[in-house]
């Protein structure tokens, strides 16, 4: 509180100040501050000032990201002037929900400081064992046949992890190799489903039920995606004020109310828009793949941020031997993240085929790998492990969500595609190195 | 002291340690590896509430010791005694629910966690299924304000933007956080600048006036001279000198270190020094009966 430098004292947020004033003696900064301004800062004034050293020195947080992505809407706008078109950013959300999903899913192994090549055909094979127990003759119920595709992806990743822990082999190989098997067991698993799966397609046009084929193609009625926008960003509002209010209470710093205010205003506009623009005509609303990405981000946020689990992956990507000194069992936390990174993987690959309206043993499971990484990576996830939030994954899979249709759109064709996620994932990589090399050299 | 045979008061605990057994006791302790004798016949008492400085040239054994101790190695032969009875310790695990809690020079900590989460990595307070992140700050927090570590401005900064010397403050508040009676560091001011060692150094002699006793491995004197109550000397594997820091001067230890022996080391140690493991060990191991 006392500490900002000598300039006249903070009229914003005064009585925030003196709520959280209450701590002893906090002595004047001796080092350069690389972290989170949430909760250094008790003023607005002093959160900015904490925040511009932050950037300064290379923990930018989102903000690259961000710019990153204004920049590429803008370009795709000015050449394409239906790319912000209530329909085509309807299609975006369909194809943002699987890329998503699957940057979300290489985060978990990624904050090891390892990689799942394996991921993309995992996703596939998940998604053809749902829907060919969807497809058979007498389908299975729905949930069942979900359940299933993602406990299979989940147990393939999870051997992989073991495989990893026992042999003490290297993430990268141990991957490739499951790539290379998973690849052929989605081959085989055509070879054996006969009729079901004729041409190396099961397509989702027989089903009985067309819940699978809904989550994207299926939208939330106008008044529902209303209110449940309002009733996301009350709870977020309430659950962050609450949380500041119980270290306020116990006298620890806590981000001053307007800044709160200001995220949870920017959130709140950042829905108004998407819900009004996706209800225009030419849309049909909310798809259901939304709100399951926005589910999925709150439950994965919470489990790697709040959790022993979450604490104890960090430290392992940061440090693996004092994790261990610390008691914590490195193998344990290994064979999880991997686990999660094939559930969210088998995620990815039911979104996938249920924007696609099918699933086929042409999967391109090498280069959605790669998606898979340079989302994460692109959304500030270290690929030395031990750095990134789940949000940053969320918008780096955007953003080569956005790359993914806005060149389809320009009628690019896969040269582009490719040329321009490599072009962003470098970018977003440069941009990691030299963040890295501004924190260390402020020691 | 109960030792009638214990000689010369030289090896006599300091005034903390007077009338009390000493944390702990090595007796005799003896360590090979094959046909390497790191550590011959070592006898060491480390007291409650006072800074022993181990201190040798390179391989004389001080990191063996210090790891038969932290429950890293077993020694081949010899005794430890923790507060007077004879303990085995078969695992750093072990070694921490005794109470002994070591510093190594890679310190462990997590660069990409702040200092909090460094503090409470590992015993973590959770709350219906959740991190207690409010408690777990109030904890590390009142920890950091025993110790007097006052230069870090928020205890929730990552640990990899902190200076040297915080970051070992960080590291002694976690060691000390488990509850530890004995706090073992292993050079703790190298690769430090001269304002940092001096505040590591602070907090060294703060633990033990707060009643922890503390082993210090150093290289530097001058460290050495100005926090240390107790001198134990090792040269190629053997005590060669243990007394009150008062006792020595810079060129005994010098002498110590490199040849074994000094002349410049007051009659009461030099001469004395052959004489009193066996002696001491038989009274103390008597007293301890006694009290057990």
């Amino acid at each position: 509180m006392a500490t900002s430098d000598g300039g006249p004292p903070d009229e914003v947020v005064g009585s925030v100040a003196v709520a959280g004033g209450s701590q002893p003696e906090e002595p004047p900064a001796e080092v350069v501050v690389a972290s989170a301004p949430e909760l250094l800062a008790g003023s607005l004034r002093e959160y900015t000032s904490v925040w511009f050293r932050r950037v300064r020195s290379g923990e930018s947080g989102a903000l690259p990201v961000i710019i990153g992505l204004i920049a590429i809407v803008i370009y795709f706008q000015v050449s394409q002037s239906t790319f912000l078109s209530a329909s085509n950013i309807s299609d975006l959300m369909g194809q943002a929900g699987w890329i998503i999903a699957l940057a979300m899913a290489q985060t978990f192994v990624l904050l090891l400081g390892e990689i799942d090549l394996s991921v993309g055909f995992n996703a596939a094979v998940g998604a053809t064992i749902t829907f060919w127990m969807l497809a058979v003759a007498h389908p299975f119920p729905v949930w069942l046949a979900i359940i299933a595709g993602l406990a299979v992806t989940s147990a393939i990743a999870a051997i992989e992890g073991l495989v990893i822990v026992w042999l003490k082999i290297p993430s990268f190989v141990v991957t490739l190799a499951g790539y290379l098997a998973l690849s052929g067991l989605l081959l085989w698993l055509y070879e054996e489903t006969g009729s079901v799966g004729l041409g190396g397609v099961i397509s989702d046009s027989g089903f009985k039920s067309s819940i699978v084929n809904d989550i994207v193609s299926g939208s939330l009625s106008r008044v529902a995606s209303w209110i449940v926008l309002v009733v996301i960003v009350a709870l977020a509002a309430v659950f962050s004020i609450m949380r500041d209010q119980r270290r306020r209470g116990h006298g620890l710093v806590a981000p001053p109310l307007s800044v709160t205010i200001l995220k949870i205003a920017v959130m709140a506009l950042v829905g108004v828009v998407l819900v009004f623009v996706l209800n225009l005509p030419g849309s049909s609303g909310v798809p259901w793949v939304v709100l399951v990405i926005l589910v999925l981000v709150g439950v994965m946020s919470v489990l790697l941020s709040r959790t022993k689990f979450g604490r104890y992956t960090y430290a392992v990507g940061g440090n693996a031997e004092a994790a261990r000194r610390a008691g914590v069992s490195l193998s344990r936390i290994r064979v999880t993240a991997f686990a999660l990174c094939g559930f969210m993987g088998g995620i990815a690959g039911i979104l996938y085929a249920s924007e696609l309206g099918s699933i086929s043993n042409n999967f391109q499971g090498g280069e959605y790998v790669l998606y898979s990484v340079a989302g994460a990576v692109i959304g500030g996830v270290s690929l030395f492990g031990g750095r990134g939030k789940m949000f940053g994954a969320v918008l780096g899979g955007f953003v080569v969500a956005v790359i993914y249709n806005g060149v389809d759109l320009l009628g690019l064709g896969a040269a582009g595609q490719y040329i321009w996620t490599a072009a962003v994932l470098l970018a977003a990589v440069t941009l990691d190195a030299l963040a890295r090399r501004g924190s260390t050299s402020t020691n | 002291m109960v030792t009638s045979n214990a000689g010369p008061g030289a090896i006599a605990p300091g005034p903390a340690g007077t009338g009390d057994v000493p944390l702990l006791q090595l007796r005799g302790l003896s360590k090979s590896f094959g046909p390497v004798q790191a550590l011959t016949d070592v006898n060491l008492d480390v007291p409650a509430g006072q800074v022993t400085a181990l201190v040798g040239d390179n391989g004389a054994g001080k990191s063996t010791l210090i790891k038969c101790i932290a429950g890293i190695w077993q020694p081949t032969s010899g005794q430890l005694l923790w507060n007077g009875r004879p303990v085995a310790i078969h695992s750093p695990r072990e070694a921490n629910q005794l109470g002994i809690a070591a510093v190594y020079q890679d310190l462990a900590l997590c660069d990409n966690l702040d200092i909090v989460q460094n503090m409470m990595l590992g015993r973590e307070k959770v709350k219906f299924g959740l991190l207690d992140e409010v408690s777990m700050e109030l904890t590390a927090k009142q920890t950091l304000q025993d110790l007097a570590v006052t230069t870090v401005r928020s205890i929730r900064q990552p640990v990899g933007s902190l200076s040297g010397g915080q970051r070992q403050s960080v590291a002694v508040a976690k060691a000390v956080m488990s509850d530890a009676q004995l706090v073992i560091m292993d050079e703790p001011t190298a690769a430090l600048g001269v304002s940092q060692t001096e505040q590591v150094l602070n907090l060294i002699t703060r633990l033990a006036s707060r009643g922890h006793a503390v082993l210090v491995i150093s290289h530097n004197l001058v460290d050495v001279f100005q926090a240390a109550d107790r001198l134990a000397v090792l040269y190629l594997g053997r005590m060669v000198g243990v007394g009150p820091a008062s006792d020595y001067d810079r060129q005994s230890v010098v002498d110590l270190m490199t040849t074994g022996a000094s002349t410049r080391v007051g009659s009461s140690n030099g001469g004395a020094e052959p004489a009193v493991p066996g002696g001491f060990s038989s009274g103390s191991e008597g007293f301890n009966y006694g009290n057990v």
